[in-house]
């Protein structure tokens, strides 16, 4: 928990909150912020990976068929892939759990 | 062996930076701390002190360089005043949350406006909330002493927090006096090398200074209180370690002919020496005055200062910096000391005073008016301070 919440005790911090184990970030589960989900309608995508450069969370990888998969555990909910679609086949959707 | 010279203040201050074979000095020159940076510069053009000397455009880069040299491993001195740590101020809090064990000399001296470079207490003051260890010199052995403490108690690494040696501008800086200074070998025996906790290094990459969200600022803010109070013993175990090795000893509270005494000065810095002159005349005249003189301001140790004083029946207490904060209320070093009597549940006769503002001498004579005035003032009636030396 503490590793995908960041939470942890004041007594656990290291000396000025620093960071001793380099790409850690990767652990924190920023998709607890998302209050929409991005869609992807794979009707209309065109696999151009627009969605995959722009995403600042790197949830886009590429799978065998040639879409872009997102990883929810790093989606924010932030919205760039929807706006940089260049078919508008990436649909925000209120996040319901 | 020690070697007994006659100095200015900021040059044996620099020297005793020098003797501490410190690797890196940023700072900007700024009156009345000049000549300690220009005299840091001076060992370093002439290969005296291997150390690198960062000149840098302005306080602001030269306490951020030091907070990078101090997070690669690098034993780091800068020196300000006034404007000069207005301007630093933003990155000295940074400092003391990234735990950076930096030494700073602030040769004190008021803030603008009116531009003043003379001496007051207001840049110590500006600085009280930014998380350092403060420590205060009443005359020009103790700040060379202090300074040597400075870095054992900043790289303790129970303590691992930036620490300031205050020094009063001119009064100190500019005066020239018979001073101890020991030799690099003594100084080597009481400041083992430093050893940072957390260190920048390319082999094995760190982060120092990531974002804290909401879920962890507080943590980290209460992490870096729960150090600043327990570095309190670990100054006077040092004060001890200095005493043992060096012969002079340090308290966080001094005290002068206090303990028949029924009114009390609480003063800190250069002013305590002039008070204590003002005190053996009132003694001769019969009168039970004695003195406080606070060495430690951040942590306040607030303690020690009642245990000095707390059976005092009239306090005299002295800040050396003018306070806006409507006039119903003390001054701040006042404010502190009527906060520790208040938590243990005493309330002796105050009367604060504002003295020595912008560079105004305060003489033997201001002392005995101020401790006449809280002696025979009725309790109620004293205000909550008052300017001494003001022209009506
Ligand atoms: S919403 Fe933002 S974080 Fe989520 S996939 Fe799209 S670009 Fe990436
Ligand atoms: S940007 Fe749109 S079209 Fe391009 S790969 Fe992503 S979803 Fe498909």
């Amino acid at each position: 928990m503490a590793k995908e919440s960041g939470i942890k005790s004041w007594k656990e911090l290291n000396p000025g909150t620093a960071i001793t184990e380099p790409g850690s970030a990767a652990a924190l589960k920023t998709g607890d912020w998302r209050s929409m989900r991005p869609e992807t309608d794979r009707d209309r995508c065109i696999k151009c990976g627009q969605c995959y450069i722009m995403c600042p969370d790197m949830v886009y990888t590429k799978d065998a068929e040639g879409y872009y998969a997102q990883n929810h555990y790093w989606c924010k909910g932030c919205g760039i892939c929807a706006r940089e679609c260049p078919v508008g086949a990436i649909m925000m959707n209120e996040e319901v759990d | 062996m020690s070697r007994r010279v006659g100095i200015e203040v900021s040059l044996a201050v620099a020297e005793a930076v020098g003797l501490c074979d410190v690797d890196v000095i940023a700072a900007y020159p700024i009156t009345p701390q000049t000549h300690i940076v220009e005299h840091l510069s001076e060992l370093v053009a002439e290969g005296h002190l291997d150390a690198e000397f960062i000149p840098v455009e302005s306080e602001h880069s030269a306490m951020s360089a030091c907070v990078g040299s101090s997070a690669a491993g690098a034993r780091t001195f800068t020196s300000t005043s006034s404007q000069g740590y207005a301007l630093m101020s933003e990155i000295c809090y940074i400092a003391s949350t990234l735990r950076l064990p930096i030494v700073m000399a602030v040769a004190n001296r008021a803030i603008s406006a009116p531009i003043s470079i003379w001496n007051d207490h207001a840049d110590l003051m500006y600085a009280r909330d930014a998380g350092w260890i403060q420590l205060v010199s009443e005359n020009g052995q103790e700040a060379v002493d202090l300074t040597f403490m400075a870095f054992r108690i900043a790289e303790d690494k129970r303590v691992s927090l930036p620490v300031q040696v205050n020094l009063d501008g001119f009064i100190m800086s500019h005066v020239i006096e018979p001073i101890f200074l020991p030799d690099a070998q003594e100084v080597k025996q009481f400041l083992p090398p430093f050893e940072p906790l957390l260190r920048l290094d390319p082999e094995k990459p760190i982060t120092i200074g990531p974002v804290g969200m909401p879920d962890v600022y507080t943590e980290a803010r209460k992490a870096h209180d729960e150090i600043l109070k327990a570095s309190k013993p670990i100054i006077g175990e040092v004060f001890d370690e200095f005493e043992k090795q060096f012969g002079r000893r340090y308290k966080i509270i001094e005290t002068y002919k206090i303990e028949d005494a029924e009114t009390v000065i609480v003063a800190m810095g250069s002013l305590s020496q002039t008070a204590a002159t003002a005190i053996d005349a009132m003694r001769q005249r019969g009168v039970k005055v004695g003195m406080a003189s606070i060495r430690l301001f951040r942590p306040f140790p607030a303690a020690e200062l009642v245990e000095a004083i707390g059976k005092a029946k009239n306090l005299v207490l002295l800040d050396r910096a003018t306070v806006f904060a409507g006039g119903e209320i003390s001054g701040p070093v006042a404010l502190e000391v009527k906060s520790a009597l208040f938590d243990r549940g005493l309330s002796p006769k105050t009367a604060n005073f504002l003295v020595g503002i912008g560079g105004r001498d305060v003489t033997g004579q201001n002392f005995e008016e101020m401790v006449e005035r809280v002696v025979t003032a009725q309790k109620g009636d004293l205000p909550p301070y008052e300017f001494i030396n003001v022209r009506e």
